[in-house]
Order: C-alpha cells, then sequence, then structure tokens
C-alpha cells in the first residue's frame, strides 16, 4: 500500500489544526471518512479534503506534501507509526507525542516537541521557541523520546524538561536549558546568553564553550565514565554526536540561584 | 551398574540440588586488576548460605566489547535460597565492595521477571548531590566519589536458579585429590552460567545434616572423612585417604550438569594412576532436594 498522503491544494490564510491526522487516528478509515474530517482553520472550521488532495491508503505512513509553517499540531498525540513532512512545520508539531515516528523535511515553528512523550522527531532545517518545553501553565515540558534538529533552534530549548534527549547540530537562541529538570540537551553549534537559567537538574552537552551566568559554576575538568554509555546512545543517530568518544570534559554546575544540581558540560576539554 | 572411566570408578549416585534465586551482577574498573578487586571483595565471604547468606563467585572475564561501558570487567553470580537474602545481600555488598572500589562501575548482567536493586537505594550516598541518566531504557545512578564518579545501574535481574550440585573426588592421597580437583575447576571455569563458590572452587568440609550437638544444624560428614575409616559407617574403601568436594551453583539444571559432566570428564582424563579411585556425589537420599543429578545419565549425556 502506498503511504497516505495530504498533498496542500493552495496556501493557507489562516492556521490550521492537524492533530486529528495521525496514524492511530486514521487507522480502519476510509478515504471518504477521512475526507470529511473537519479541522479547525483559524476561527472556523474545514474539510480535510477542502484543504487537501488525499492520495495513498496506508495509514501508518502519512506524508504531508507542499507542507506550511501554517499547519499546527502536526503528529499530535501520536502513538505510532511514521509522519513524513515535505515543507515546514507550524507550531506544536509532535505536540503530547506518544510514540512513532516524525520526519519535518524543512523547519517547524514553536513549541515542537511539546509535552512530547516518547518517540522520534527529526527536524531538517531550523526550529523555532521552546522546542522540547511544557504547554503553558504545565510545570513539566518533554517527558520523554528523542528530538534531532539539523539546524538552529530558538529561545528557550528544553525549558522544562522532565527526560529525554535532545540534539541540535546547529545554534540555539537564549535561554538554552531553562529550569530544566532533568534529561540531556546537546548542542553542537553555539548557544545564546542565559544558557541553564534556573537549571534544577539534567545535562547540558556542549561543543563550543558557553558564556554562563555567575550562578552556574565551574567545577573543573574530568574524565566522566558515564559519557561512554552516553556516547554509545548516541552512535544509532545520523548527527556529529556519534564522532564523540573523548569522555573529557569541562564541568559546571548550577544554576545556583534556584539550588539546582544541572550540570553544563563542554566536550572535548585538555 | 559399574560405570569405569580410564580405571576411574563412577558410583551409582545422585547429587541433590535446591530452588535458589540467582542474579549477575558485571563489574568494570580502569582495568581488569580493579575489577577483579572490587569482584573478589564483593564475592569473598559468600562460599554457602549456611553461613554467608548467600553464595557468590565470579562467572568469567569480559572484553571491553562486552561490558556497557567499554571497560574491562568480569560479571559475577550471586545466589540465595529466598529473594529478600538475596536483595540485602546485593546491597550490602555493592555498598561496601563496589562503591568502595576505585574506578569500579556496576551494571545489570541478567534480565529477569523480577527486579532487584543494584543503585537504587545506594545513590543516597551521594547525598543529593547523585544524578540519574535515562539511556536507551536503562536507568543510572551517578554517585559523587573521590576519585571521580561511581556509575552504577539502578536494577539488575532477578532468576529463579539452582544450588548445591556436587560431585565429590575420592583420592589416595590429598595431594592427588587436590591436584584433580584443580583440573576439574579450570575445566568448569569455562562454562557459562555457573559458579563454584568455596575457596578455589573446592570443599574439603563436605557437611550432613544434623549434629549430635543441638544448636548445630550441618556437621561434618564423617561418611567420607577418611580418618574415620574404622570409627564410623564409612563409605569409603581402604585406599581412600582424602576426598574433596566441587560444588556447584548455576542458573539452570542443564547449566550445573554440563559443568559436572565436564569437571569429571577433566578428572577422568587424567587417569586412575593421578591417584583418584572414584567418584561420587553428596546427597540426602532424595527427600529435600527437587534436583536430582545423576552421575551416570550426566556422563551418559541423557541427564533431564
Amino acid at each position: 500500500m502506498n503511504a497516505l498522503t495530504f498533498t496542500l491544494k493552495n496556501p493557507l490564510k489562516f492556521t490550521i489544526n492537524c492533530s486529528a491526522l495521525t496514524p492511530s487516528n486514521l487507522a480502519n478509515k476510509s478515504v471518504t471518512d477521512i475526507a470529511n474530517i473537519k479541522l479547525t482553520s483559524g476561527n472556523s472550521s474545514a474539510l480535510t479534503s477542502d484543504l487537501f488532495e488525499i492520495t495513498g491508503q496506508d495509514a501508518s505512513q502519512i506524508v504531508f506534501k507542499n507542507a506550511s509553517n501554517k499547519m499546527d499540531y502536526i503528529g499530535a498525540h501520536m502513538s505510532s507509526g511514521k509522519i513524513t513532512i515535505e515543507g515546514n512545520a507550524g507550531a506544536y508539531l509532535g505536540f503530547s507525542m506518544k510514540n512513532g515516528e516524525i520526519h519535518c523535511l524543512g523547519s517547524a515553528d514553536s513549541y515542537a516537541a511539546c509535552n512530547m512523550v516518547n518517540g522520534m522527531l527529526t527536524i531538517d532545517i531550523n526550529v523555532g521557541d521552546f522546542l522540547g518545553a511544557g504547554s503553558e501553565g504545565l510545570r513539566k515540558g518533554m517527558r520523554g523520546g528523542t528530538v534531532i534538529v539539523k539546524g538552529n533552534a530558538g529561545d528557550r530549548v528544553g525549558d522544562q524538561m522532565r527526560r529525554g534527549l535532545i540534539l541540535i547540530e546547529g545554534n540555539t537562541g537564549d535561554y538554552c536549558g531553562s529550569r530544566m529538570i532533568a534529561g540531556t540537551i546537546g548542542v553542537w553549534g553555539k548557544v545564546g546568553t542565559y544558557t541553564a537559567f534556573n537549571m534544577h537538574r539534567g545535562t547540558l552537552l556542549l561543543k563550543n564553550t558557553p558564556t554562563l551566568h555567575a550562578t552556574v559554576q565551574d567545577c573543573g575538568t574530568h574524565t566522566l565514565p558515564y559519557l561512554s554509555l552516553l556516547f554509545k546512545s548516541f552512535k544509532k543517530y545520523s548527527t556529529p554526536f556519534n564522532q564523540l568518544t573523548s569522555q573529557r570534559v569541562q564541568r559546571f554546575v548550577g544554576d545556583a540561584a534556584y539550588k539546582g544540581n544541572g550540570e553544563v558540560l563542554v566536550l572535548n576539554a585538555k | 551398574m559399574m560405570m569405569l572411566i580410564n580405571n576411574i570408578q563412577i558410583d551409582d549416585t545422585f547429587a541433590e540440588a535446591f530452588n535458589m534465586r540467582g542474579t549477575r551482577v558485571i563489574i568494570t574498573a580502569q582495568n581488569l586488576k580493579w575489577a577483579y578487586h572490587a569482584a573478589n571483595a564483593m564475592t569473598g565471604f559468600a562460599t554457602s548460605v549456611i553461613g554467608c547468606g548467600v553464595e557468590a563467585g565470579i562467572e568469567r572475564e569480559l572484553s571491553t566489547e562486552e561490558t556497557p561501558d567499554g571497560r574491562p570487567g568480569v560479571s559475577i553470580l550471586m545466589f540465595a535460597m529466598g529473594s529478600k537474602v538475596l536483595m540485602q545481600q546485593l546491597e550490602t555488598r555493592m555498598g561496601q565492595c563496589i562503591l568502595t572500589c576505585p574506578t569500579a562501575a556496576a551494571f545489570a548482567g541478567i534480565e529477569g521477571e523480577d527486579k532487584i536493586s543494584l543503585g537504587k537505594n545506594l545513590r543516597y550516598f551521594g547525598d543529593g548531590f547523585q544524578t540519574s541518566k535515562l539511556i536507551d531504557g536503562k536507568r543510572y545512578w551517578r554517585i559523587p566519589v573521590m576519585d571521580g564518579e561511581f556509575i552504577t545501574e539502578e536494577t539488575t535481574g532477578m532468576v529463579r536458579a539452582i544450588g548445591g550440585g556436587n560431585f565429590l573426588i575420592l583420592a589416595t592421597s590429598q595431594p592427588a585429590a587436590l591436584a584433580a580437583a584443580e583440573v576439574a575447576i579450570e575445566a568448569m571455569k569455562k562454562i557459562p552460567n555457573v559458579i563454584m563458590p568455596f575457596p578455589g572452587g573446592v570443599v574439603r568440609s563436605g557437611s550432613k545434616v544434623g549434629s549430635k550437638y543441638k544448636t548445630m544444624f550441618a556437621s561434618t560428614n564423617d561418611a567420607f572423612c577418611p580418618t574415620l575409616k574404622g570409627a564410623t559407617n564409612t563409605e569409603l574403601s581402604p585406599e581412600i585417604e582424602s576426598v574433596m568436594e566441587i560444588v556447584i551453583d548455576g542458573l539452570t539444571f542443564e547449566d550445573i550438569a554440563l559443568s559436572m559432566k565436564v569437571g569429571i570428564e577433566a578428572i577422568c582424563n587424567l587417569g586412575a594412576d593421578c591417584g583418584v579411585k572414584r567418584i561420587s556425589a553428596g546427597n540426602y537420599g532424595g527427600k529435600l532436594g527437587p534436583h536430582l543429578f545423576k552421575l551416570h545419565d550426566i556422563l551418559n549425556g541423557s541427564n533431564s
């Protein structure tokens, strides 16, 4: 069977909520049923068939073609299967994702992997603010799973992140790892200011030495044995992180202003 | 039926073994020397459940490719009569022997339906500075210590196992019995999933159940003591001057049976000229243990 493919007919004027179009939601539905699903569009709704040309049958493999950054909540709550986005994705990509795989070939807007629980999210270009963070009002962000960003990320990566892994090949904005509770964030490029702001626990793995605020303190250079386990787990991902071998790092701990025990590890220390 | 291998008599008898609970832990360190220091400490004073709580031993060396952290290591097996004792002993020995040993780390070595804590409670030694990492679905604890960081997996598996497989080496002299036992142990060490928990793998003080003294629930196996041949209901013929026992604990019946077979065959390969005249086994008449390792069946390859 061919992948179930949604090709955007026309550029979107308003954002649409694509949370209904996930493998588990569409399993065992006929093309007619799928065509009649109503999607929130701006302050009204539209039929899926009005917005997309629908082809293919295999709901476990969904493809969005001509996708745009006005398509919010792609893969929200998904628990199985794979979604491929040919183009950009809007906000809340992989919102509360429980399992499965999402591959965005373009960029994604803010709040990608928000409240994510498990699964794999790959973004081939850039991503907006609050990657892996919690949605408004929640005290915990991403709670599991893996996110790989090939480009840059915005501000507040991993804000209140509770568990899981985020690997960013490019740069990040300010407040990377802010209010982080646990988990691991790797950044191959540069990070902005106020990295580890109010960080409680967890690990920031940085290729480049950041400018840290005063309440994140230098603990010296060390060879940390657990990094061999972590680096071994990176081998399966196609990122520069899978080349890491040296367990020698400079270790910063903070945020002391928050009585935090989070760590910022700068790779390849002498 | 009489069985002779290279003129060594194999008694038509059986070893009687018991159900136990077992676990495996992988110990790694900066090099094998320190992995052995840690493992030897952890498996020290663990010869018999009678007085030690657990029976433990080093199963084998592990190459850097076989260990989770890519360092040299050894795997150890630990057995107890019940899960509660096993958990208590594992925690105690982890805290006193692995946590304290420079560069050592501990990892789960077996999957099981039950999980028991490896570093789960030991983490509190970190006094709030401990951190956990969930990597590929496994939780590890990092505990800051004076040499750097102690790494331990949170739990390891606990499985049903068997303890008390054994055979007796009856020889014309003490040196002959010991030399044969050493040959057997060297061969048996190559078998996975088993340990021989006594010093050097060999027991010289096999016991029987009960005693003339009320406070003792086990005492010397006088029927196999050569100096009592004329004073007790002996199992020994006049030429036997020394008996050594090898006790085996293992994860399955098949593992123990294979280990016994390999050990006995190694002795028999020496021939009767080495001084060994008989191979026998210790049992309680088949009334106590549910697992019977019949020597003839094991050597014929028809054990079940």
